[in-house]
């Protein structure tokens, strides 16, 4: 039983992560119908630049969740500023090109921004100080340290503002209707341009804050660290019904619950006939399921014929 | 007349360009380049087949490179002294093209339903699923060998005649790689002509109707549920041989080789061309594989010429570079570097 | 908004022109001989690893062990055949890749390098290794340790480390005789290196008496270890065997903490680095891991090497000195053929007995490492300190 409890402990924590970088993903689909391949880089730029700013300050005596505060701020300011540039450059120009045109450029994007961070930061891995509190509490017999609580909390906290935010202020309504209709809404007023823009910048800080999560929760980084998490969070995306805020954070945790059990007890189930190395396609093969019984995710809309 | 004088013309012209290149690519850059076109040939097969799906009836596949992957197991398992079988290549080429189909539309039938981006993901699944059990399956039972790969699969071999050795002719010598290169052209040709074929046929039509509206085309008759498994079909197929070509030419395949990066390669090389148009993605296949060689020869001493040294990394440069040369061609040819001329009416207006 | 885009397209334009110029460059013939000196004798060396993707950190490393030791050889004026040796080295990037291994062999061949150093990666060295071999070129891996590499019949193939076989064999028996282990769970990265290593471990330690209670498999990307972790934690196992390298193992053994597994855990030279100890933190303390050689300060010129790699590239990654073997190795035979002709070394090469910086280095019949010998380590206050090593028969006295 304690075994089982670990386990579920260990899946939410990385579904929590999952779901803090699927919803970067969702929010800009939401908004553009558009596969942002390039989050999981800008989570990774976001995670080594707070680090740059965390060792600056190591020897500061600040208290180190002041430290890492800093640092995700510094973070969040560089990706924002990031998010901005590549809707510029890269998906604006394209915004009525053919549907795969984007996805390319964004793949050159992810390109770019490995081979600069491996530029900026070399190719070693990089050790993250333990500023944040780390003790060890036991409920149970398992066990979880402060990070974890912390992440959780924050995943959980993250999705409930951006609800708010797209429910119930004036920017989230007009972020609403541009997702319906840009043309429409630019004739009720609505600056559409800057909207997807703002979006973009939202998007982007959120992954300042995965990265910063996930670095203090592995306590490495490295200039390859996007490229799997994004898929991952990707996966996630589509698993709760891309585009949906909600969906998101519970295919995230779905997702990482679903691994953490997969490689837990795939082998004992099949008689040890698969062992932990089938966790992906045990992952995988839940999604496809999934998606047979509802086509748009768990709580996806329905796909307009357009998509 | 003249119209078809031309167009001879031109076929001779591409010809014995396509003739020439290796020698001339061989005498003068040497055999590394004919090995790049050697792949050129084998990745414009690939986009080819990943054309069917994408380009002719707009299923958005992330996981193509797994048919590959089919066909290059199967050629290893069936010729290499793995299992110790030594089946000729005229009799797994074929097959490869078979089992490849088979998986086609194993992956294409739970995905009916699916459109667009849930396509994508379930499509990568799939692509990851397959990498994985190669990787896996060396124990209980050793089917693939796992990570370690199969080596010393035996090459492609033709009237008796292995491609691996070079062969004196007319006085030039033809070196291993140059004769897989005719190998792989002629059957890079030979899909093309069946491209074009398919694309002008009644199913070609179908794909562009589902492409462009799929309950429309449902609403014109079309039975979209078989005429897209056709498509997943006809796709692996080529997958398949291409995989198959692969194995036989490299005498080594491991699952690295099949990973999601490759799948994404080659979905570029057919965005990047001119998605559902063929010369489009010929170019794309040719551009995408010659590329990162150029900037492999070029990162280095461009460097040396521009600033005097050596200033940025250059193996970073080259990938850098080949990254911001994906997001220029997009920018400044939404539809690709050769987009079908249709598409490009209704881009203009 | 345009403006971005075209400075992008103009970028890349200029790249493609300068890559054609570069091309005719390269082309251009050596630097015309002084007309005093005599001629250098010019001796091309390949080195092949991957210096971008996941494990480029290890890939440049390798690079820069070979590249300091043809600076040494060309600093220390060494006359073959009446003409100075002077040593150039190609280094490429493979990417870890085979298809891409297989490229820079070709092009390698095409230059016509007189010998190569690499690859990294056994799945890159073993499919390279044939074009070598059929074009003659001498190829001495600083690091491929998967035992097909030297066991295909080629003639072209050595490498101056430990194959998986010797290493895992060590491992196995230390894990039983030494550590006394009653239990261990057996972890690896499926790589053909770490499944490799935790096959002959397994079998090594069964043969010594010690129950294997759990399998588990993970990747070379993976962070997220507590889940198999967690039902390790379940056997309790006095130790735990993984097969990989240290991006994952420094992670592992944090994760171990926190899920406040006791068990130690026992690594091969893969997470043998100065990064585990460093990224791990105090997480590292207690484990051990192994390294095929001698620990450097123990060889003569270890330790003066160490301080210049360190001076000239930073702290070592992992396999560089290695790399710098590898290369002393076919300088070696170059001295003893009087020649830089492939050929030439190629019938020196079996004959090598040459004090490395990592263990004295003689070939078997395949051109495995004869005797390799293999050293353990444990982590102790952010440092790997050095235990015994097992298997030197051909060993220096202490």
């Amino acid at each position: 039983m304690d075994i089982f409890l670990q386990q579920i402990i260990n899946g939410l924590t990385l579904g929590s992560i999952y779901a803090l970088v699927a919803l970067g993903y969702t929010m800009v689909y939401g908004i553009l119908g558009l596969i942002n391949f390039a989050h999981g880089e800008v989570v990774m730029i976001g995670a080594l630049s707070s680090l740059t700013v965390i060792r600056l300050l190591a020897d500061s005596g600040l208290p180190g969740p002041v430290v890492v505060l800093i640092g995700l701020l510094a973070a969040a300011l560089v990706c924002m500023a990031l998010g901005f540039t590549i809707e510029r450059v890269a998906y604006r120009p394209l915004r009525n090109a053919p549907r795969l045109a984007p996805l390319i450029t964004a793949i050159g994007v992810s390109i770019v921004l490995q081979q600069l961070a491996m530029l900026t930061w070399g190719r070693s891995y990089h050790s993250v100080p333990a500023l944040l509190p780390a003790a060890t509490h036991e409920v149970l017999g398992a066990t979880f340290t402060e990070v974890q609580v912390i992440i959780v909390a924050v995943a959980a906290l993250t999705m409930a503002g951006l609800m708010l935010l797209v429910n119930r202020t004036r920017l989230g309504r007009a972020m609403r209707a541009t997702a319906e209709n840009p043309a429409i809404a630019g004739l009720m007023g609505v600056d559409a341009n800057r909207i997807i823009s703002l979006t973009f910048v939202i998007g982007s800080a959120l992954a300042a804050l995965a990265g910063v999560l996930v670095a203090a929760n592995y306590g490495i980084a490295h200039y390859h660290m996007g490229f799997i998490l994004g898929l991952k969070a990707f996966t996630a995306a589509v698993l709760g019904g891309i585009g949906n805020l909600a969906g998101a954070v519970v295919g995230g945790v779905l997702l990482g619950v679903i691994e953490a059990l997969g490689a837990g007890y795939i082998g004992d189930l099949t008689g040890g006939v698969l062992g932990s190395h089938y966790q992906d396609v045990f992952a995988f093969f839940v999604l496809i399921v999934v998606l047979i019984f509802r086509p748009s995710g768990l709580m996806g809309e329905k796909v307009s014929e357009r998509a | 007349m003249t119209a078809k004088h031309r167009s001879w013309l031109g076929m001779a012209l591409i010809g014995t360009a396509l003739a020439l290149a290796p020698i001339v690519v061989g005498a003068s850059l040497g055999n590394a380049w004919v090995r790049v076109l050697d792949f050129a040939a084998l990745y414009i097969m690939l986009a080819l087949g990943l054309n069917i799906v994408v380009g002719f009836a707009g299923l958005l596949d992330l996981g193509y490179i797994a048919f590959y992957a089919v066909g290059a197991y199967l050629y290893a398992l069936l010729a290499s002294p793995h299992f110790g079988i030594h089946w000729p290549v005229w009799a797994v080429l074929p097959l490869g093209a078979l089992v490849a189909g088979i998986f086609g539309v194993l992956l294409g039938a739970p995905t009916l339903r699916l459109r667009g981006d849930y396509l994508a993901i379930v499509t990568l699944g799939f692509g990851e699923i397959i990498r994985i059990f190669l990787n896996n399956l060396n124990t209980p039972v050793n089917i693939t060998n796992g990570p370690k790969g199969i080596a010393r699969i035996d090459a492609i071999s033709l009237f008796g005649q292995p491609l691996s050795k070079s062969v004196d002719f007319l006085g030039i010598t033809f070196s291993g790689v140059m004769l897989y290169y005719y190998l792989f052209v002629v059957l890079a040709l030979g899909i093309v002509f069946v491209g074009i074929r398919l694309q002008d046929s009644r199913i070609g039509r179908a794909w562009v109707a589902i492409r462009e509206d799929e309950v429309a085309a449902k609403a014109c008759g079309i039975n979209t549920r078989n005429v897209k498994l056709l498509a997943f079909a006809m796709g692996a197929t080529f997958g398949g041989v291409s995989g198959g070509l692969f194995a036989g030419f490299q005498e080594f395949v491991s699952p690295e080789s099949f990973g999601l990066m490759e799948s994404i390669m080659v979905l570029c090389m057919v965005v990047l061309g001119g998605m559902g148009h063929i010369p489009g993605v010929i170019l794309g296949g040719l551009m995408l594989t010659v590329l990162p060689e150029a900037f492999r020869h070029g990162a280095g001493p461009m460097q040396q010429a521009v600033f005097g040294k050596v200033l940025l990394d250059p193996e970073a440069l080259r990938m850098l570079l080949f990254g911001l040369a994906l997001i220029a061609v997009m920018l400044y040819r939404p539809a690709g570097l050769w987009p079908e001329p249709r598409h490009r009416r209704e881009l203009a207006k | 908004m345009h403006f971005p885009a075209k400075t992008l397209a103009v970028a890349v334009a200029a790249a493609l022109i300068a890559v054609g110029c570069g091309k005719k460059e390269a082309e251009a013939p050596a630097p015309a001989p002084q007309a005093a000196a005599p001629q250098p004798l010019i001796v091309k060396l390949g080195h092949s690893a991957p210096l971008t993707g996941p494990q480029a950190h290890i890939g440049k490393d390798n690079e820069n062990g070979a590249r300091l030791a043809v600076d040494d050889i060309n600093a220390a004026g060494i006359t073959i055949a009446g003409q100075p040796l002077k040593l150039v080295l190609q280094g490429e990037d493979d990417q870890a890749d085979p298809k891409q291994g297989i490229l820079v062999a070709q092009k390698f061949a095409d230059a016509k390098v007189n010998a190569v150093v690499g690859h990294l990666n056994s799945g890159t060295t073993i499919p390279a290794s044939k074009i070598y071999s059929d074009a003659g070129i001498p190829q001495v891996s600083p690091s491929a340790t998967n035992p097909t590499y030297t066991h295909q019949g080629f003639k072209t193939a050595f490498r101056v480390m430990a194959n998986d076989e010797q290493q895992g064999k060590v491992l196995g028996a230390y894990a039983g005789n030494q550590l006394k282990a009653k239990s261990v769970a057996i972890v690896d990265d499926k790589t053909a290196y770490g499944e490799g290593l935790a096959t002959e471990f397994k079998k090594a330690a069964v043969a010594a008496g010690v129950k294997v209670v759990a399998e588990e498999h993970t990747d070379d990307k993976a962070v997220d270890f507590k889940a198999i972790l967690t039902k390790i934690k379940g056997k309790q196992p006095d130790l735990i065997f993984y097969g990989g390298m240290d991006p994952q193992a420094a992670p592992m053994a944090m994760q171990m903490k926190q899920l406040g597994l006791k068990s130690r855990l026992l690594m091969g030279d893969g997470g043998c680095t100065t990064e585990f100890v460093k990224n791990a933190g105090a997480a590292a303390d207690g484990h051990y891991c192994s390294l095929p050689g001698i620990p450097y300060e123990k060889m003569p010129g270890g330790p003066a090497f160490i301080e210049r790699f360190k001076a000239k590239y930073g702290d070592i990654q992992l396999y560089a000195p290695y790399a710098y073997d590898a290369v002393m190795v076919m300088v070696e035979a170059i001295k003893r053929a009087q020649s830089g002709d492939s050929a030439k070394i190629l019938a020196e090469l079996p004959k090598t007995d040459y004090q490395g910086v990592t263990t004295r280095i003689q070939f078997d019949e395949n051109g495995d490492l004869k005797d390799g010998a293999v050293s353990l380590y444990i982590a102790k206050g952010g440092k790997w300190e050095a235990l015994e090593t097992i298997g030197a028969v051909a060993a220096p006295a202490k």
